[in-house]
């Protein structure tokens, strides 16, 4: 056989695989829209998204999920909160600060942690951190926001960290030794320089962190409460979308409103953390280094 | 009681003798969700052991169910409650004649925490509490400290009997904790010293404090003598007296075999 036959074999092949992952990732999208649109016959979008009562089986039902959008919302903004600078600065201290015998034995821990299932991890919260937070705030309950927050900062931090710490250190060395060359303490070059530098690629890993948060389902539905309400504080029992979705699916009626709610609940579910990677792909185009000479 | 499943029993024989000439056919049931994890176990093991019957199961509530009984949309109608005199008299305008078969009970037992010293609540007390109307234990003569009200996912079977009975269609405060599971409810009221739930009979165990209901223990023996007041016998209605697939499927679940599988699927069998 000629050899162009075959690279062209070779070309088109790939090109099958490519579309197949590509077609049923899109299929799922399509699957997604048609089993949720048919839930605006029976409630507009605006009642939908901004209703505050989430009572679906009841007659009449009440299709509102904004204590669920919250709850969501809510839930990984507290776990950024803790996972971000925790993340962030794991990264820098094993790109920068670590000597190498330590950075070859707390790199690959970290990156273990990435692998935990995340049923453990929510079972460790239900089982373990709940008593604890319940009892140490004497609070009432400890299946909470707070808890769950937690939980998911343990899941994103592996994430934030291995993706930062690659682009803390794929900065040039040449500017590290610029700034050590003006003088510049290694703390200044690593806040003034090494820092800035890496910017996209730190913006990327937290942005990727925080939608791994955002999608998470075990975590929140073992540990955050599950109650279906507007949270006052941030030991109050919250509801995110992920957990109402497996929660509730195996005995919602197939073809019923409360089934195609729950997957209406999954097009907004799709649209954040589609909105979080349009955001992630957007700032590390802006903030990409060009060369060396653009800092 | 007796007399029913005896003659149950002999309509069973006979239609097992008569079925194995009888055309294989399809089975539609439709109903009540908590009817649903019954009817399914036993579809399935009805299936197996007769390979040429396709039943299609799906939910919607009891009162779908009653209904595609009287309009002729399905085979067998599940509902977790009897049927209501307006729903008869619709049948009887159509020329409809439903016969109810009860197939299994079910109980739900309210639990706290053992640290709880409340051993008694009544069902207005209940109400209250999930009506978010009650918040303190020293209300209902315990000690001082917040009530944790724990809740299931309004999908379920068992949160339906909850609201049917205790609730009595009022909602249940959204600041209740949802657990997807009676084993999660177990787990969560074991781990709060103020929690109270509510869980299936065959879930209690001594992690948990049952509590008594207006002065009943919930047990598989009060329920089936009536006396336990969260109980309620589960129902499948037919179109007029069920003949061939649909007689088949009944008797099967009224079997031992099929009361057994009522009690994997977390009800209580009649016998």
């Amino acid at each position: 056989m000629k050899r162009q036959v075959i690279d062209k074999g070779v070309h088109s092949g790939f090109l099958l695989i490519a579309l197949f992952s590509i077609t049923a990732l899109f299929l799922i999208v399509v699957f997604l829209f048609i089993e949720g649109i048919p839930i605006l016959d029976h409630v507009s979008i605006k009642e939908f998204v901004f209703g505050k009562y989430w009572y679906p089986t009841d007659d009449p039902a009440d299709f509102g999920i904004l204590s669920l959008i919250l709850g969501s919302i809510c839930v990984t903004l507290l776990s950024g909160i803790m996972a971000i600078p925790l993340g962030v600065m794991t990264a820098v201290y094993l790109a920068e600060i670590a000597s190498p015998k330590v950075a070859e034995i707390v790199k690959p821990i970290v990156e273990l942690m990435a692998s935990m299932p995340s049923v453990v991890i929510g079972f460790f919260g239900m089982v373990v951190v709940a008593p604890f937070i319940q009892q140490v705030f004497d609070i009432p309950v400890g299946l909470n926001m707070f808890n769950a927050s937690l939980m998911l900062a343990f899941m994103a931090v592996p994430t934030i960290c291995s993706i930062s710490e690659d682009a803390i250190f794929s900065v040039p060395v040449a500017l590290k030794e610029a700034s050590f060359a003006l003088g510049a303490t290694h703390f200044e070059t690593i806040v003034r320089v090494i820092i800035p530098a890496s910017l996209s690629g730190i913006c990327t890993a937290v942005i990727l962190g925080l939608s791994r948060a955002i999608g998470e389902t075990m975590v929140v539905l073992m540990a955050a409460g599950g109650a279906a309400m507007i949270p006052g504080s941030i030991f109050d029992p919250v509801r995110p979308l992920p957990a109402s979705i497996a929660a509730e699916m195996a005995e919602a009626p197939f073809g019923g409103e409360h089934y195609h709610a729950l997957f209406a609940i999954g097009i907004v579910l799709f649209v954040f953390t589609f909105m979080f990677n349009l955001l992630a792909d957007y700032v590390s185009y802006k903030f990409r280094q060009v060369g060396e000479a653009s800092l | 009681m007796n007399k029913f499943i005896k003659l149950i029993l002999i309509l069973t024989a006979f239609i097992l003798i008569a079925s194995s000439h009888a055309v294989a056919g399809k089975l539609v049931v439709k109903g009540s969700t908590t009817v649903l994890p019954i009817a399914q176990k036993a579809a399935e093991a009805y299936m197996a052991e007769n390979p040429d019957v396709k039943i299609s199961l799906s939910g919607g509530g009891s009162g779908n169910g009653i209904k595609a009984i009287i309009d002729g949309t399905a085979d067998i109608g599940n509902a977790s409650r009897f049927i209501k005199q307006k729903e008869v008299n619709l049948a009887n305008t159509n020329g409809v004649y439903p016969v109810p078969f009860r197939i299994a009970l079910d109980a739900i037992v309210p639990v706290v925490n053992n640290k709880n010293d409340v051993a008694e609540l009544t069902m207005a007390q209940l109400k209250d509490i999930y009506l978010g109307k009650i918040k303190d234990w020293k209300e209902v003569g315990g000690t001082p400290g917040k009530i944790v009200v724990i809740s299931r996912d309004s999908s379920s079977g068992t949160f339906g009997v909850w609201k049917d009975l205790v609730m009595k269609k009022e909602r249940v405060i959204p600041g209740a904790l949802t657990v997807p599971s009676n084993g999660g409810i177990v787990q969560a009221v074991a781990k709060t010293p103020g929690a109270i739930g509510y869980v299936g009979l065959g879930y209690l165990n001594s992690e948990i404090k049952a509590v008594k209901v207006e002065g009943i223990k919930g047990s598989d023996e009060n329920t089936l003598n009536g006396s336990f007041p969260i109980s309620r016998g589960l129902f499948m209605f037919t179109k007029g007296w069920p003949t061939g697939e649909t007689m088949g499927f009944i008797s099967f679940i009224l079997s031992k075999k099929g009361q057994e599988l009522v009690k994997k699927a977390g009800s209580i069998p009649l016998f």
